[in-house]
């Protein structure tokens, strides 16, 4: 049986990926689990591993081309099917006649014939000796047998593929006389006395059909040609268009996800300022043991992320997602980490990030970050998100209103960190580093009051931090 | 039993002409005391009473009370003797009065006489058989009705035939009397009286492990053995007329199996209908069932299917109960139309 390899998703908001590299090619075996093809996307650069042990027939997509997920991508001989009986190596004058004349078969047919050769040590299995008696012709064989099911989804019997095969008829072209129209080993036979040679072609161009045409609909165009700069001179008053940028996967797949998430959960906009002096001395005191013992950078990104899985956890409806059968309280506490890299937006995800120190959650975000700026992040790293944490402050940001990763109740942003004079609580001025955090929310799944409550709760343990502590 | 006293009329040695099952057996019996004086049988009522279904009446008077031995009611005695008889030269038969009274000697069976020749490393075999009537269909409720094939054909050592006309029963009986190594042989009841058929004349003998193709026929294979294996002919009458070539295959040996004559017809029609009383699960057709997938899957145009009694502990004695638990010559014609139809 030959199986359509197709592009697969590598991570949950990909809906397209580009073929980067073939690793092996037309005719080249491969084993189940082996990789085969390399492919990016705008997050992830994967190699493919092959769901079946075969030989390549045919690569449908090149290298370069991008095309969505689902589409196929290349055809792999499985060994099982391909190992067709050996001929007998007496094939009759008839067969001869009819594999010449596909041999000859001018277009690229001719090619995929030839690799439909019977994989060598393959195996037909319960079939024993007594199968290989009738001299499959291999070619034509392969394809008319290559799918279990009719054409019209209907269920073929072993004897009837096997029938098929042997005599060379396409199945679509059969009407079945057995129950409910099902093609009966008498119904092939009947069809193979009928006209032979014309089943083989109609085989071919069937099973062409069945996985060129999807691809060849579905191809994205390649990358569109780099803007041109207009050759004449412009005037004060001429016009000039702009310079259009082509739309890259991960353009394309941001604006998509960012218009979904605007459209469909009505965002609301809270801010909390925070004193974050102390913590701040805190992770001063740390930074440079730290980052001699471990390789990784103490921001205070880890201390706001425990601040808010702290206080997750005590309001839990912010961990939740607004679903059509009602708002889901995720167990988990998965923070996505928004992550500006290579021009792109990335938001990998901590996993249970509840159950990190604060210098588990350092490590393990530092490992995420390399992995981001590196563009090796895989499916898994960017999968399951429940909240997310954005240091917009990173750019000199004191104020952002962050959209919502679609499906999460709240994003919350760490904004600059300025010293600013402030009045304490016993009317004395003091000169302190304060932060804004900025969180927009899900209307529908939480309302103004549990977002302060919860916002308010992220301050309070901030500010609890330091100067001195423990990582 | 009620009512198996009537007939039995023919006690002479008959040969080449029409007789039931019941006389097949008896004139097998009664050639095989005539010809071979290592031939005995045992076991209940077999002696003055002539066994319950007058097989062997007249028997005791004829070849005494050494080789026509009445037993207590002990199963596992009769059989366990027998062997004893077999490894020291004798031919026993022993008759277990009813199939269902066979789970006493059990141990018997399964644990000593089919490992005798394996145990002795050859220099010791068994040849021993053990005559018994199964089957249902004859208002024989609990204790006389069960089929047993499957509890012994997992037993490797065993022979286990189960002839269904006359002519098979003297051939496999005589087959079985002259076979070294120990035979179940089992008769359906029902067929005792019902079926009859013509006998060859002489002593002859039919090659155990080899099954019979009652009725060629081109679009469905039907095995079967017993009293099933009648209607299954039956039915495949009723069906030529409507078009429907049904290939009836008597399995008549259980164990070992005939492979080639299963295989060859199911490659022919490509459609496989197994037909047996005993319980569906884990039964005769279950094993032909594997073998047939294992060996002969790219020749099937349809699913294989079984007829066979339900997984219930007994047949009841009242007759609708009865009835369930036989299969019907009519969902036997079902099915062959079905699958032929396929």
């Amino acid at each position: 049986m030959a199986t359509t390899i197709t592009m697969p998703q590598l991570g949950e908001t990909v809906t397209e990926g580009t073929v980067a590299q073939w690793l092996k090619q037309p005719g080249d075996s491969v084993e189940k689990y082996e990789a085969f093809v390399e492919v990016s996307t705008d997050k992830v650069n994967a190699e493919v591993p092959s769901p079946v042990s075969g030989v390549i027939r045919e690569l449908i997509v090149k290298e370069g081309e991008t095309v969505p997920t689902g589409a196929p991508i290349a055809v792999i001989d499985d060994v099982g099917a391909a190992a067709l009986p050996e001929p007998t190596g007496s094939s009759s004058p008839s067969e001869q006649v009819a594999a010449a004349a596909q041999r000859d078969g001018k277009n690229a047919e001719a090619n995929r014939q030839g690799d439909d050769e019977p994989v060598p040590g393959g195996n037909v299995g319960v079939g024993g000796p007594s199968y290989s008696a009738p001299a499959a012709g291999n070619g034509a064989a392969t394809n008319g047998a290559s799918s279990s099911t009719a054409p019209g989804g209907v269920r073929t019997s072993p004897a009837v593929r096997r029938l098929a095969r042997e005599h060379r008829v396409d199945l679509a072209g059969v009407r079945g006389t057995g129950d409910n129209g099902r093609i009966t080993a008498n119904d092939i036979l009947a069809a193979a006395k009928a006209g032979p040679s014309a089943g083989v072609a109609a085989t071919i161009g069937a099973d062409n059909a069945e996985y060129v045409a999807p691809a060849s609909s579905a191809v994205a165009p390649a990358a569109a040609p780099a803007p041109k700069r207009p050759a004449a001179k412009p005037t004060y008053s001429s016009a000039r268009p702009g310079d259009l940028i082509p739309l890259t996967q991960a353009r394309r797949i941001i604006a998509q996800r960012m218009v979904d998430s605007k459209h469909t959960a009505p965002h609301a906009w809270t801010m909390v300022e925070v004193d974050v002096t102390n913590v701040w001395k805190w992770r001063t005191r740390e930074k440079d043991a730290f980052e001699q013992s471990t390789g990784v950078k103490l921001t205070l990104l880890p201390f706001f992320v425990r601040a808010v899985v702290e206080s997750l956890a005590v309001f839990p409806l912010m961990n939740a997602s607004f679903t059509d059968e009602g708002i889901r309280v995720h167990r988990d506490v998965n923070i996505g980490l928004a992550i500006a890299a290579g021009g792109n937006l990335v938001v990998p995800v901590l996993r249970h990030a509840d159950q990190l120190s604060v210098r588990g959650i350092a490590l393990a975000a530092g490992e995420l970050i390399e992995k981001a700026r590196g563009g090796r992040l895989g499916a898994d790293d960017l999968a399951g998100g429940t909240f997310t944490v954005n240091n917009t402050g990173a750019n000199g940001s004191i104020l952002s209103a962050p959209i919502l990763v679609p499906g999460q109740a709240g994003i919350v942003t760490t904004e600059a960190i300025v010293k600013r004079p402030v009045v304490r609580d016993d009317d004395a001025i003091a000169i302190r580093s304060m932060m804004n955090v900025c969180m927009s929310l899900d209307h529908r799944v939480i309302d103004g009051a549990i977002a302060s409550g919860f916002l308010s709760d992220v301050k309070k343990r901030l500010e609890a931090m330091g100067p001195s502590g423990s990582l | 039993m009620a009512g198996v006293r009537a007939a039995a009329g023919a006690a002479q040695t008959q040969t080449g002409v029409t007789m039931t099952n019941v006389e097949a057996v008896r004139t097998t019996l009664h050639d095989a005391l005539s010809r071979d004086e290592r031939v005995l049988i045992m076991g209940e009522d077999v002696g003055a009473r002539g066994n319950v279904f007058l097989i062997t009446k007249g028997f005791l008077e004829e070849f005494g009370p050494q080789r026509i031995i009445d037993t207590p009611l002990a199963e596992a005695s009769i059989v366990g003797i027998a062997i004893g008889m077999a490894m020291e030269g004798l031919r026993p038969i022993a008759e277990i009065q009813f199939a269902d009274f066979i789970y006493p000697a059990f141990n018997q069976i399964v644990g000593e006489a089919a490992k005798t020749r394996y145990r002795s490393n050859g220099d010791y075999t068994c040849p021993l058989v053990i005559r018994t009537p199964y089957g249902g269909g004859v208002r024989g409720a609990l204790s006389h009705s069960v089929s047993i094939e499957a509890l012994f054909y997992h037993v490797p050592g065993l022979t286990i035939l189960a002839p269904s006309t006359p002519a098979d029963i003297k051939g496999l009986l005589n087959a079985a009397i002259e076979a070294p190594d120990p035979v179940l042989f089992l008769e359906h009841k029902k067929t005792y009286r019902s079926v009859k058929g013509e006998v060859p004349a002489g002593y002859y003998t039919i090659p155990i492990g080899k099954a019979d193709v009652k009725k060629t026929g081109t679009d469905v294979s039907v095995v079967s053995f017993g009293y099933n294996l009648h209607q299954a002919l039956d039915a495949a009458k009723r069906l030529e007329a409507e078009g429907v070539s049904a290939e009836v295959i008597d399995l008549r040996s259980i164990r070992p199996m005939d492979k080639t004559t299963i295989l060859d017809s199911v490659r022919k029609t490509r459609k496989l209908l197994i037909i047996h009383e005993d319980n569906k699960f884990g039964g005769v057709g279950a094993e032909i069932s594997a073998m047939v997938a294992e060996e002969a899957l790219f020749d099937l145009d349809a699913p294989i299917r079984r007829l066979a009694g339900p997984d219930v502990p007994a047949m009841g004695y009242a007759a609708p109960l009865e009835e369930e638990f036989m299969i019907s010559t009519e969902e036997m014609v079902q099915a062959m139309r079905e699958l032929a139809k396929f």
